[in-house]
Parts: C-alpha cells; structure tokens; sequence
C-alpha cells in the first residue's frame, strides 16, 4: 500500500500521536534484566540493543491469564455477569516479523469451528508495526519456517533501519495506513530503497515440508526419549512461545462472587493430559516433546495450512537444559 | 456481537439419583424457558458440567435425545469438580455448556441390529443410546446389551436396568466380576468378554457400540471380531482429559484429531489409525 521513510527522531511524536489517539502502546520494555512487551507512555521507555525479546507479542492477543465469564451466587441461583474482559486499542510497536506471523497462527486456533471474541477482539483491535530484523543469532530459523527477517506477513507496518537516521515504513494493511496518515507529517515518500540489503542473515536450515512428511511415520522412533532425556518438564518452551496457544480454565472466587480464567498451560506439563482416573495418555516426557513438535510440525500444518512455529529461537534461548529445537528438528531429519 | 463460547446454561437440579454410593446422576433443567426451547442434541454428545467456584468437568449427556426438556448426566466422585457437583442438593444451579462433539449415526443404523457391549461407570454414554433406540424401536432389530460391573453395588441405573431386563424387545445380559455377586445375584458371574462369547450374539446386520475401561476394551475386541463384526461396525466413545470442549485447550489433542470435536464417537477403524494417546 505504500512505502515511507520516518525519522528515528519522529518516532518520540508518532508515540505522542498514537497515545493522544486513544490508543495504549505495548512496546519491548526491560524489566528485572529481560526484555520484554509491555505498556509505554513515550518512545524514550522503548528497549533497544536486543536480538529478541524473552516473551513475545503474544501477550497482547492471548494474555497470561483473562477472565473469561464472572458470576456470583445468591443462595441457590447463580448469576452470569457481563465479564469485565474488554479489548483495549492498542499499537503493539517493534513486533519481530517472526512473531507477526505467529498472530495468524493464534487467529486460525481461536477463530475455526466456535470463535473465541476474547482472542478475535483484542486480534481486531490490535495494530501491529513490526521491525525487521538486523541482526540475529544462532538460534533464529524463521527463514527454514516460511518467514524472513524482513516479512511482511502479519504487520500492519513495518518499520526497516536502513541507515542511522531513518526507517523504512512499509504499509500492509488499512490498519498501518491509519498510523501513517495520524502524522502525515513525519513521513516521507521513500524512493527506492533496497530493503534487503539491510536486513539480518538467517540461512534456511531445514526443509519444513519434508520435516511435515517424515513426521508420521517417527511416531515411534527412540530418537523423541532420546532428545527429552534431559528435558525437566518445566514448560518455559511453551511459555516464551508467540504461537503456543494451550491453555488451562480455572475459577477463582471471593465470597459469593467469582471469575473463570483461561490461562496459559502447556503440553510439557504431567498433569496436561492426565485423567482424574490416573491413566494418562502422554505419561512419560518423551510423549510430551514429541507431540510438541508433532502438534507443531505435522497436525498443525495438516489442519490450519500453517506450521505451528515461526523460528524464532525463543525456546532454544529459554530452556534451562539446553533443548535445542534447532538441532533436534535437523536430528529428526536424519533419523532413519 | 458473537456470543462468549464459555458461557455456560444455568441449570437447575431437578432431581438426584443415587446409583452407587460414589455415582450420582443429575437430573438437570433450563432455568429459562428460551434456552430450553432452543436447545438441541444427539446421542453421543457431551458437555461441559461446572460448579461455580471450583471449576467444569467433561461428561456426557446421558439421557436421550428423545426425551424433551431436560438433560441428565451421570458421575463418580472423583475430583475437585465431581466432588463439589456431588455436594450439590435438588433445586441447586449448576452451570452446562454444549452439546460438543459428533454423534452416533443412529439413522444409519436403521433396520440393523445394535449390540452394546459396557462396564462400569462407562455405561452412561450408552445408556443416552439405548433409550434413543428403544423410543424408535421400531427402526431396530435385535437389540442387546451386555453391561459388566466390578460388583452388584457398582451396578448403575439399577431400576432401569430391571426394565430393561423386563422387556420382550430387549436382551440384557447384566454381569459381575467374580467376587462382586451377592448371595441373591441370579445374573452371570464372570468378565463381560467372556460373558459376551458366551451369549455369541449375531453379528449379521448388526453395530456393536463398545464403552468400558481400556482393559475390558482390550480383551472385547477380539471377542467382537471373532463374533464377525468388523473394525467399521465397532463403534466407541474416547475419553480424553479437556477443559475447552471446542479444540482450542489442546489437551486432547490425539494425532489430528481432537477428541472434542472430531469425537468422541468413532469406530474401531478410525481408533486404529489414532496413535495411541487416549
């Protein structure tokens, strides 16, 4: 829809721009050392010098934890009260490309067969401006997944550093028009520029529809006890995922009045699958990894055309024991 | 505006029954009247039970379909949830989402003989069947229910049970493990597939429908398949751990299917091509 070129001194007044709109901006902030998305007042709050934020934009549409119906009861009735779960405008800046294209991911899970308005309505009022990527380390693979450091796919707009002074504005969708044309005039027309030249290397690593087609018959492959042997079960691959979407419910209460909440779960957990019975049908880890990557990998890219995983190296970077996904789908290659 | 997919029916207990000393059954009705009007299912379908507080828990509907106004389900006391469900009296609001799920092909059985073959709390879901079979009798031909337990006190639905038994177009076969029966037991004492092989009942033109625990599946299955009902006419309800109901938790998740909605009913063909994660 349009190429720009903004200013790195213009973004402190776009801020202004966006706020004065009405609109909350969730940007990659340090906290306690980590880097992550969270809410912003000013550009000057926004992190820099990161390869990758620890979480990922995912909170924005599919939080830690949301209510998802609120009740209270008196004697033997129970009243449903409108849940105070609402979706907020909000600009989520500086989105890695990997993890916009996760949003599609998370948006086919919520919005197939029953739609999920807390999920589609904060999805719907999301804006997205993305960042390309310069620069990345060992553990990024979005190239071997379907995407680029420099994607489009899942921006509204995308913002490329093509020289100390300026970024390339690149406008997807009507969304990221809106942005723009809030301040037109800290944008300029761009020329031409040559975006590539700019962006970080990340050489494809795998063949992802191979990896699709070998998947089903290495159900039962030693390799998936091999690879979690040393795997804790703590789930930090699951958390820092931007397109895990498991979840658990759970109800809190206070006197008479309560909350249901969905919250974030993961399929590395015992208890994910376990029935009240005491069978479980995944009971040892190795049945966890590998659905993991069997969920990812095979059943998701059958039933929403789209593996579930962006390579964004974030589980490789968080896992306290050094799973690496990376080395673990190139062994799954081999494995004969 | 869409709808909250979460959001639950009240319902109201409408009465309590005590199968065993830790199974209840709920008798359960709208609480309004345009809800109830509305609301519609088929057998095999299952919902989503909650006590608000504590939480929700997946059973089945297991009264049929032909049946108006009213859903029932049936439970052990087991978890937090069926706990706090258990504590519930008469007249208490329980919360119910759905119906979930796919259904057995009943007019695709028309004219064919059904066998349901169960043990223990496992009959519930079949029970839902039966009924919706016996109030279109006519649609079937012979119609046989081979229902196990661990003793005659793990029996459920006793007074139907005796009904059925009562019944000239029914054959019920009720048995209990060795060591279960009672001095006044008149029924077979033994395993229900060594029951089932026993009664060799036919499998010309005839389902089967299987539901137990998995070891009692196990050694059925070559029982079934040796009475000549093959993989396609062996039919079941998978039971997997779930929270959503709607393939979004991720929880029963078995190879490309999700237990919630691409099941929970399928046949014996389909189970085999399932990894084995149920």
């Amino acid at each position: 829809m349009g190429k720009k070129t903004i200013n790195v001194d213009s973004l402190g007044e776009l801020f202004h721009k966006i706020k004065s709109g009405g609109k909350r901006i969730l940007a990659p902030v340090e906290k306690d050392g980590v880097i992550l998305f969270g809410e912003v007042a000013s550009y000057p709050e926004v992190a820099t010098g990161y390869i990758q934020t620890v979480f990922s934009a995912k909170e924005a549409v599919l939080p830690r934890f949301e209510e998802i119906l609120r009740f209270s009861s008196e004697g033997r009735d129970v009243v449903i009260e409108e849940e105070s779960n609402k979706p907020v405008p909000t600009v989520v800046f500086g989105v890695r490309p990997c993890d916009a294209k996760s949003l599609s991911v998370i948006k086919a899970v919520f919005e197939r067969d029953y739609p999920d308005i807390f999920v589609q309505s904060k999805i719907d009022s999301t804006t997205v401006i993305g960042l390309s990527c310069v620069n990345s380390d060992e553990y990024c693979f979005c190239t071997s997944v379907g995407g680029a450091p420099g994607d489009t796919a899942g921006s509204d707009l995308l913002l490329t550093r093509i020289n100390d002074a300026n970024y390339l504005a690149e406008i997807i969708t009507e969304k990221g028009e809106s942005i723009v044309s809030s301040a037109p005039e800290l944008f300029s027309e761009a020329g031409n520029v040559d975006k590539d030249r700019h962006l970080a290397q990340v050489n494809r690593q795998f063949d992802l529809d191979e990896l699709e087609k070998r998947l089903p018959a290495l159900f039962e492959s030693p390799l998936w006890a091999g690879q979690s042997l040393r795997c804790i079960g703590c789930g930090a691959c699951s958390f820092v995922c931007p397109s895990c979407t498991c979840f658990d419910i759970q109800d809190e209460t206070d006197g008479a009045r309560g909350i249901r909440l969905r919250c974030w779960d993961s399929c590395g957990f015992a208890q994910f699958t376990l029935h009240t019975s005491g069978h479980n049908p995944r009971g040892v880890q190795s049945k966890r990894w590998r659905q993991r990557i069997m969920h990812k990998f095979s059943y998701q890219p059958g039933e929403l055309g789209t593996a579930g995983c962006v390579g964004c190296g974030r589980c490789s970077r968080a896992c306290p024991v050094d799973m690496n996904i990376l080395q673990h789908i190139k062994d799954i290659l081999e494995a004969r | 505006m869409e709808t909250n997919v979460y959001k639950p029916y009240l319902m109201r207990i409408a009465e309590i029954t005590e199968e065993t000393p830790d199974v209840r059954t709920f008798r359960l009705e709208f609480t309004k009247e345009d809800e109830a009007a509305s609301f519609s299912y088929k057998a095999g379908q299952f919902g989503e039970y909650s006590v608000f507080g504590e939480g929700e828990s997946t059973f089945c509907i297991a009264s049929s379909p032909t049946r108006k106004g009213y859903i029932e389900c049936t439970f052990r006391k087991a978890g937090r949830v069926t706990k706090a469900l258990a504590a519930r009296e008469k007249g208490d609001t329980i919360g119910f989402r759905g119906p979930y799920g796919n259904t057995f092909p009943l007019s695709d059985w028309k004219g064919k003989s059904l066998l349901f073959v169960t043990g223990g709390i496992a009959l519930p879901p079949l029970r839902c069947v039966i009924w919706n079979a016996l109030d279109l009798r006519d649609n079937f031909k012979d119609i046989t229910i081979v229902y196990g337990a661990r003793s005659v006190q793990d029996l459920v639905y006793k007074k139907e049970l005796a009904e059925w038994d009562a019944r000239p177009d029914v054959k019920l076969i009720t048995t209990v493990d060795p060591g279960g029966e009672t001095t006044d037991w008149k029924g077979p004492v033994g395993f229900v597939p060594t029951v089932l092989e026993k009664a060799s009942p036919s499998s010309a033109d005839s389902v089967a429908l299987l539901c137990g625990p998995p070891i009692m599946i196990k050694l059925t299955l070559p029982v079934l398949s040796n009475l000549g009902f093959s993989p396609e006419n062996i039919y079941t309800t998978l039971e997997n751990r779930m929270k959503c109901g709607i393939g979004k938790c991720g929880r029963c998740n078995v190879g490309k299917y999700f237990v919630c909605k691409d099941g929970p009913v399928f046949t014996f063909a389909q189970v085999n091509e399932l990894p084995p994660e149920y």
